[in-house]
């Protein structure tokens, strides 16, 4: 399970983009209910880097569809540091 | 299940764009009058929406040179490069680019999105990261993708993005940068110099991808790498002989000892055939003639400079301040005024792209001009009138 602190920050970046303005949950999927595009994501997923001081590898997008699973993922590689 | 159904979506997209009387996706290239001219829809138009940078596609030496070796070797070579497929010609045209470079090591691929494919591929093993500028050709994604190496991207054109990543990076692991000397859909140049010497700090190798640059950057037309002086700092240059060159295929040069390994390991180059021995000839005659054509350098970047302060002046948005490539692109308001425009461009006769999301950065629209080295400064100012009528046509405030 993904941190609450984690997935607040991705929550706050995803805020401009959140063009409807639908509930943000960890289930929410990019594509589907946010609608965004691929580069709309890879450019999300480089904000996410930045703030989190981390790389988020662009082969690992596919597996990347909801809030939660980037989150998981952040925390993983923050936490192998 | 119907296996077509997943583009559904893009069927319906297409469908909804409101063209009446052409698609830019089916546009037919009639009749070929000049490298400058064309007969599309029945229309005179003039061509400022190709890659034919240098105005090579008729160069007399380059088609004697193609007619001599189709009556000499036949028209293909029905084979692999490393198999039968390797002539003198593909020999003597490394032979040619390397030393255009001035570097000891040319491979010659089969197309220049083959060249990116078979280099990034090979070179980004397992272990090893490729970090890539977010703008770069769908061939450079591809390469990656095809590759085992772990994938980062940084901002387009963004050294501090690149360098932050760089940081985050293993210090020992094998790293390679990929960017491009010039990006072919705003015409923009990359800031070469500060992101391969970053690059290097960071003990990456590099590769640069100058398709949209070489044959008019640089004093011999080597690419925006030979402009800033930072050859040096590029292990590998990729090109293409399908825009300045005036035909296709595509390349890679470098000093690396270890280069011709890349021969046995690149399936880019290893599983296809050659290039057909008249496209060839071609190609070498065409950068023996490129090298030498410093006046027509000179003279497209007049017609660039000319249509950017045109269409600058006329009150069009302007992709780029000033015209930093052959490339001119025009920002356009919305899907609608960007699909009427384009249409009733080509109903005044100027074939451009109309270049739309995903294929853009940042979701924009955008109308792509080229100027070749061959169209008169007459016909640069009648496109620019021509601009002018349709924007008043289709009802685009300027
Ligand atoms: C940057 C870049 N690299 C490579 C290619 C591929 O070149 P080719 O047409 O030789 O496959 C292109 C052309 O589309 C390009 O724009």
């Amino acid at each position: 399970m993904a941190k609450t602190a984690t997935l607040e920050l991705i929550y706050g970046l995803i805020g401009p983009l959140n063009k409807k303005n639908i509930d943000l949950t960890p289930a929410t999927t990019f594509a589907a209910n946010l609608e965004l595009d691929s580069l709309t994501v890879m450019d999300l997923v480089a904000d996410i880097e930045d703030d989190f001081d981390i790389i988020l590898p662009l082969n690992m997008l596919p597996d990347l569809e909801t809030i939660e699973q980037v989150a998981d993922a952040v925390d993983t590689i923050v936490a192998k540091g | 299940m119907d296996l077509l159904d997943k583009f559904d979506n893009i069927t319906d997209l297409r469908a909804s764009l409101p063209f009446e009387k052409a698609d830019p996706f089916k546009v037919v290239i009639e009749e070929v009058i000049s490298e400058t001219e064309a007969i599309i829809g029945g229309r005179r138009t003039i061509l400022a929406g190709t890659n034919n940078y240098m105005g090579m596609t008729f160069n007399e030496e380059a088609i004697e040179a193609a007619k001599k070796a189709l009556d000499d070797f036949g028209t293909g070579t029905t084979g692999s490069r490393v198999l039968n497929g390797t002539y003198g010609g593909h020999k003597a045209l490394e032979a040619t680019i390397a030393d255009f470079y001035d570097m000891n090591e040319c491979m010659v691929f089969s197309t220049g999105y083959q060249a990116n494919l078979g280099m990034i591929s090979a070179l980004g093993g397992k272990d090893d990261f490729v970090i890539i500028d977010a703008d770069c050709h769908a061939s450079i994604y591809d390469g990656c993708a095809m590759g085992n190496a772990t994938i980062v991207r940084f901002k387009h054109n963004n050294v501090a993005q690149m360098e932050r990543r760089l940081k985050r990076l293993p210090a020992d692991a094998g790293k390679l940068v990929v960017v491009e000397g010039m990006y072919s859909m705003l015409g923009d140049a990359a800031p070469l110099k500060e992101l391969l010497e970053v690059a290097k700090q960071y003990g990456c190798m590099t590769l640069v991808d100058e398709a949209h640059s070489m044959g008019f950057c640089g004093e011999n037309g080597r690419g925006i790498a030979e402009e800033l002086g930072v050859e040096h700092l590029a292990d590998f240059i990729v090109g293409t002989f399908s825009k300045s060159v005036g035909t296709m295929g595509g390349f890679a040069v470098s000093n690396h000892p270890k280069f011709d390994v890349l021969r046995f390991v690149s399936r880019p180059y290893i599983f296809t055939a050659s290039l057909p021995p008249s496209v060839v000839a071609s190609a070498t005659a065409s950068i023996k003639a490129i090298s030498r054509s410093g006046n027509r350098r000179a003279h497209l970047w007049e017609n660039a400079r000319q249509l950017h302060s045109g269409l600058k002046q006329a009150g069009f948005a302007m992709c780029t301040e000033t015209a930093e490539s052959p490339i001119i692109a025009v920002h356009l308001p919305d899907v609608m005024i960007g699909t009427k425009f384009w249409e009733q461009l080509l109903m005044e006769g100027v074939y451009t792209n109309m270049a739309a999301p995903p294929a853009t950065p940042a979701g924009m629209f955008l109308l792509r001009i080229s100027v070749c080295a061959q169209h008169t400064s007459q016909q640069v100012a009648e496109i620019i009138a021509r601009f002018k009528r349709t924007a008043e046509k289709v009802g685009l405030k300027v």
